[in-house]
Formats: structure tokens, C-alpha cells, sequence
């Protein structure tokens, strides 16, 4: 009968405030909030040794010569531009509408959805620095360089497929990529007109 | 009337419950949790890195491995100086030891997943292209040819 009476001591739980806030703290302290977010690029594999290194015969009118000098100077295809100019000029010259001598060849391929159209495929930009280039100069020329290949592609979805090309299944994208196919050269590394 | 401030003394103010305070520090807990991942490592050379657009996530976070370059913090500028350093892991290295640092990553992988390696080159935007062109040759013959220049989102309206 007494035993009905008797209650279960509560639990003090006024401390549990404490060991949570020392794990918050915890946390907090050993945590960081930014997500890594980049440029992802693909490097070329590397020369064995014993090749002899020849030079790729590529057309002269293919190649989009983009130099950066160690005063992080632009020069592309001969002519001082800044960095704004280059996203337009690189579309230009990846687009080559007009087809004009000095721009890249055109070669008529059958490509899945869009049919026989003719490609600039063979074309490259080809991006030197010098080895005194401030990194910060370099990574704006190559976010212009990957920015001209986004956007074009982005273009040719919504033009063909009337939808952002992100939200395209892998067929198309495959067919999109194969349109406008990154071909950015890095030139194996050379002191250009750089004192040292 | 006139029975204000009578027995001022003796009457108490209420507590305050504090029983719901333990919830609400473990929202903020799981919050935080949920939120943020573990820091890489300690830095000992600062970066600022520089600002881009086209930027990609880097995911899958057992399949990166960071390379730090920056000059040396502060705390470490008396003994390494302040010229542009690297750092892998938790200490300073040469640019020579980053194949074999590579490498020994790479091995330490699950085999399946060590064509997927990408090397994360998180490098102070005021870094020459000197070091930055040492490591990307390291990293060719080291065959760890998806890289990835991290960089912070720049508006597209700001100007350059």
C-alpha cells in the first residue's frame, strides 16, 4: 500500500543545458560552413621521357593564341585586349558564323538531334603564361575561357531544346559537348619574355 | 490603496523555466551538425583564393586531397619566411614531395576509386604561376590529371 505512494525521484536535468552547449561549442569550433567550390580542369598526361616531342601539325588559323605576360598583360591573337573582351573574343572564334579565312575550319559531321551541320572541332585555344603571372590574372582568363564554352552550349539548348542545358538528359548534353568540345592547350611551361 | 510595496521584502519573482533550454541548444547543435563538415586541416599558410564564376562543387569528399600554397600565417613566417609556400596535410612541403605525396594518396584508396582522385589546388590569388606550374607538372607525372582551381563566386554583375 505504501508502496503505491512512493514516487521515482525526478532526474536533475538542469546540467543538460551545459553538455549541450559544450558539444554546440565543440562543433562550432572544429567545423567550417564553406563548401570547396573551383575550376575543374583535366591536365594532359604527361611526355615519357624518351619521346621526341613533335609538333602537332594543327592549321594556323585553328589555334587561338592566348598569351599572358608576367605584368598579367593580355595578348590574344597578336592584340592587347582586357580580360572582359576575351569571353566574346573566344566565342568568335569557337563560333566562326561567318566562316571567315582566319577563324577556325568548318567540316560538315552528322551529329544525333541536330543532323549534318558543319563543326569547328579542330579548332584550340592555346592559353601560355609566363612563370610570373599572378595566379589571381590566370584564373580570370581561364574562368573566361570556361565561361565562352558554357555559354555557348547553354545557347545551343535553348535554341534546339527550348530548356537550359543542365537540365538535359546525357544524350543530348553528349551531343551538345560534342558541338562545342572544350579545347583549352596549356603549353608545356616556357619562360616568355619574364624576368626571372 | 496604499497596499503597493507592502511586503516588497518577502515576495519573490518567479523563476524563469529553463527546462526547454536544453532543446533548443540541441537544435542549434543538430543544426550545426547538419551544416558544416570537419575542417581539412590546420592552416599554416594563409590563402585568399581568387574569385570565379564557372565554378563546379567539389563532392564526394574522400576522393579529393587538398594542396595548399600561400605565403606562411603569421605564427610561422619567422621560420619559414614569407615567400610562397606549400603545404600538404598538416605540414610544409617542397614542391619535389608532392608526386610521391600523391602517389601514397592514391594507394591509400580504395582501388576502384583511385582513377576518380581529384587533387584540390586551393592557391592565394597573389601566387605567382612559377610554383603553381611546378605542381601542375608534379601532379602530370604523378598521373593526377583532374585538378581543381577552388575558387570563391563572384557575381556576375561585379566588375573585374
Amino acid at each position: 500500500m505504501s508502496r503505491n505512494k512512493r514516487r521515482v525521484p525526478e532526474i536533475n536535468s538542469s546540467s543538460m543545458a551545459d553538455i549541450s552547449f559544450l558539444l554546440l561549442i565543440f562543433f562550432l569550433v572544429t567545423t567550417t560552413m564553406v563548401v570547396n567550390k573551383g575550376l575543374a580542369r583535366r591536365l594532359p598526361p604527361p611526355i615519357p621521357p624518351d619521346q621526341k616531342t613533335e609538333d602537332l601539325k594543327v592549321k594556323e588559323r585553328n589555334v587561338l593564341v592566348v598569351l599572358l605576360n608576367s605584368d598579367n598583360q593580355l595578348m590574344v591573337q597578336r592584340e592587347y585586349i582586357s580580360v572582359t573582351e576575351l569571353r566574346k573574343k573566344a566565342k568568335e572564334f569557337i563560333v566562326n558564323a561567318n566562316n571567315a579565312q582566319d577563324m577556325p575550319e568548318k567540316k560538315a559531321e552528322e551529329v544525333q538531334f541536330f543532323g549534318e551541320i558543319p563543326l569547328t572541332r579542330d579548332h584550340v585555344i592555346s592559353l601560355q603564361n609566363d612563370r610570373t603571372t599572378s595566379y589571381k590574372a590566370y584564373i580570370e582568363v581561364q574562368n573566361e575561357l570556361i565561361a565562352a564554352y558554357n555559354e555557348l552550349r547553354e545557347e545551343l539548348a535553348k535554341s534546339k531544346f527550348g530548356v537550359s542545358y543542365a537540365e538535359l538528359d546525357d544524350d543530348r548534353k553528349t551531343a551538345i559537348q560534342y558541338i562545342y568540345p572544350q579545347k583549352i592547350s596549356e603549353a608545356e611551361p616556357k619562360n616568355y619574355g619574364g624576368n626571372k | 490603496m496604499g497596499k503597493f510595496n507592502k511586503n516588497s521584502s518577502s515576495r519573490e519573482l518567479p523563476t524563469i523555466s529553463t527546462a526547454s533550454l536544453p532543446d533548443i541548444i540541441f537544435m542549434l547543435l543538430f543544426f550545426f551538425m547538419a551544416t558544416t563538415q570537419m575542417k581539412e586541416v590546420d592552416f599554416k599558410v594563409s590563402i585568399k583564393e581568387p574569385k570565379a564564376t564557372e565554378l563546379e562543387a567539389l563532392e564526394k569528399k574522400n576522393l579529393v586531397r587538398f594542396i595548399y600554397v600561400g605565403t606562411p600565417t603569421d605564427k610561422y613566417r619567422g621560420v619559414y619566411g614569407s615567400e610562397t609556400r606549400v603545404q600538404l596535410d598538416d605540414a610544409f612541403a617542397d614542391v619535389s614531395q608532392i608526386e610521391d605525396y600523391i602517389v601514397a594518396q592514391r594507394a591509400a584508396m580504395n582501388e576502384y576509386e583511385q582513377s576518380l582522385l581529384t587533387v584540390a589546388l586551393r592557391v592565394d590569388e597573389d601566387a605567382k604561376m612559377g610554383i603553381v606550374t611546378d605542381i601542375k607538372q608534379a601532379l602530370r607525372r604523378a598521373y593526377a590529371l583532374k585538378i581543381n582551381y577552388v575558387s570563391r563566386q563572384r557575381d556576375n554583375s561585379q566588375a573585374f
